[in-house]
């Protein structure tokens, strides 16, 4: 007996895809949704069981190349990079700024563009000028993945960011973060104030005066989560739940931005005794390269309350995840 | 769009009840058995095989779950994949693997997960449990244990929905165009 009842067509609901269109480039996290970065930590949560394991190779992006070209120095970012991309089987080729024909005249795009002759799949660049992979992106066929661009962003440590603080904390929405340092410089910051407010976090930027952008609220727009200016450290504080200390480099000193050193330390330096401002559960955070005993105590940063060694550990399960979503195969629909 | 039941929930239930004497019988009652459900429906019908065998057997089999994601060969899809959580419970070393998926079609998923599964260890054998057999194989995979041999045309799509992760046991034919 055949029992037969009329249904609407729709797809069949599978958990294994995703609900945002296939993407190719990681540029900066403006242009995630919650939906997807969403997707990007859980994909990030199940690579994690990959590094897990006592042989950490998967067979995913085999006869897939990946480039990273880097015009800057970088320790964790490019190591992350190649050791993502090991891990999932693809191939993977480092060029530094000093290796590459830059030397010799040829432009960016020039690079690039013999990059995708030889058939690179993926570039992951790191650039001092900001918009360098957008420019990239425009002129080429490859995906690009930016891996810094000067102090525009740097997406891939905000989404680590991300992914850290939702391990911890198990949720983003409704968190008060304060990212403390220089702002203006920042791509780390940049990219972190997208990716926070879109998941709905509350985020107070806190510096000197003139390491601060003045037109930083109109320049994001509305989103979810909040956006605060303040320049008094303990002040900004009150109440955080994730403190987000930024590298003070000391060019800014000659440059006239920062009267002193010590100057900064007295007024900006997050430690234990200002930590008391924060909730009794709020927890530290430091992209690196960290100036030991400036922007971050050395106690704090290397106690209990500090995510800094999650936040290098979880760099290559997330940058894993971002290679899978570009490179993979891909599931059938 | 038309849809064709082709299995009641009691129908499933009485399928899934056999299947997991077969396996019990062929395994000696359930020792040594690891059952790894293949994401999505799979792992829902690997945790009833165990407990069904856990009532007459008195052990309940240990359950993983596995995203074949990152061994698949398919084609790219319009949208971003996301993987789920695997995992494998304690060592897969000497024990008697049984991969569970609701349908099995093409066998090339099957290929995945057998893939997955040796990435994790040596298994004495693996076995392969599945709700529904449709037939049109793309390679030489068989199924073991079959809860039912359904023939279909390679343009059909079978359905299946369960109570875990759909809300109602179903299986389901949909012929195109038959409004």
């Amino acid at each position: 007996m055949a029992v037969s009842r009329v249904v609407e067509e729709r797809p069949a609901p599978s958990e294994l895809l995703g609900t945002e269109p296939r993407r190719q480039h990681v540029l900066d996290l403006d242009d995630f949704s919650a939906a997807e970065i969403e997707q990007t930590l859980e994909t990030a949560d199940a690579m994690a069981e990959v590094l897990g394991r006592q042989i950490r190779k998967v067979p995913t992006l085999r006869g897939r190349t990946i480039v990273t070209l880097f015009y800057e120095p970088s320790t964790r970012t490019r190591a992350s990079f190649e050791q993502a991309g090991k891990i999932l089987s693809a191939d993977v080729i480092n060029l530094t700024s000093s290796e590459s024909s830059s030397r010799k005249g040829e432009s960016l795009v020039d690079t690039a563009r013999t990059l995708e002759a030889m058939g690179a799949d993926i570039i992951v660049l790191r650039h001092s000028m900001s918009g360098a992979p957008y420019l990239v992106a425009r002129h080429t066929s490859i995906s690009v993945i930016n891996a810094g661009d000067g102090w525009h962003a740097h997406p891939t440590q905000a989404l680590l960011d991300l992914h850290t603080i939702k391990q911890r904390f198990k949720r983003i929405q409704g968190l008060k973060v304060v990212i403390v340092g220089d702002i203006l410089h920042s791509r780390v910051a940049r990219s972190n104030v997208w990716g926070l407010r879109t998941m709905g976090a509350d985020v107070t930027l806190c510096g000197p005066p003139t390491l601060l952008p003045t037109d930083v609220l109109e320049a994001f727009g509305k989103a979810p989560g909040g956006l605060a200016i303040e320049t008094d450290l303990d002040t900004a504080l009150d109440g955080a739940d994730v403190v987000m200390a930024l590298r003070i480099q000391h060019e800014r000193q000659t440059a006239g931005l920062l009267p002193s050193v010590r100057e900064y330390i007295r007024c900006y330096q997050v430690n234990e005794e200002r930590m008391g401002r924060a909730k009794e559960t709020a927890l530290v955070m430091h992209p690196g390269p960290m100036n030991d005993g400036v922007e971050i105590s050395h106690g704090l940063a290397h106690g209990a309350r500090s995510l800094v060694e999650s936040q290098v550990t979880n760099g290559v399960a997330v940058r894993m995840a971002l290679l899978y979503m570009l490179a993979s195969p891909g599931v059938e629909s | 769009m038309r849809e064709k039941v082709i299995m009641t929930a009691d129908e499933i239930r009485r399928a899934l009840v056999r299947v997991a004497h077969e396996v019990a019988e062929r395994n000696r009652g359930g020792q040594d058995l690891l059952f790894v459900g293949i994401r999505t429906r799979g792992v829902p019908i690997a945790r009833r095989l165990a407990s069904y065998i856990s009532d007459f057997e008195g052990i309940e089999p240990p359950t993983g779950s596995l995203d074949i994601g990152l061994y698949r060969d398919d084609v790219t899809s319009g949208v971003n994949p996301v993987l789920r959580q695997t995992d494998i419970p304690g060592n897969v070393n000497g024990k008697r693997v049984v991969l569970v998926d609701d349908v099995l079609f093409t066998g090339r998923s099957l290929r995945a997960a057998m893939d997955a599964v040796m990435d994790f260890g040596r298994p004495a054998q693996i076995q392969l449990a599945v709700l529904v057999d449709r037939g049109h194989r793309e390679l030489p995979v068989r199924a073991d244990y079959v809860g039912k041999n359904i023939p279909t045309s390679r343009s059909e799509e079978v359905r299946v929905r369960l109570r875990e992760t759909d809300g109602e046991d179903l299986v389901a034919i949909l012929e195109q165009g038959a409004e």
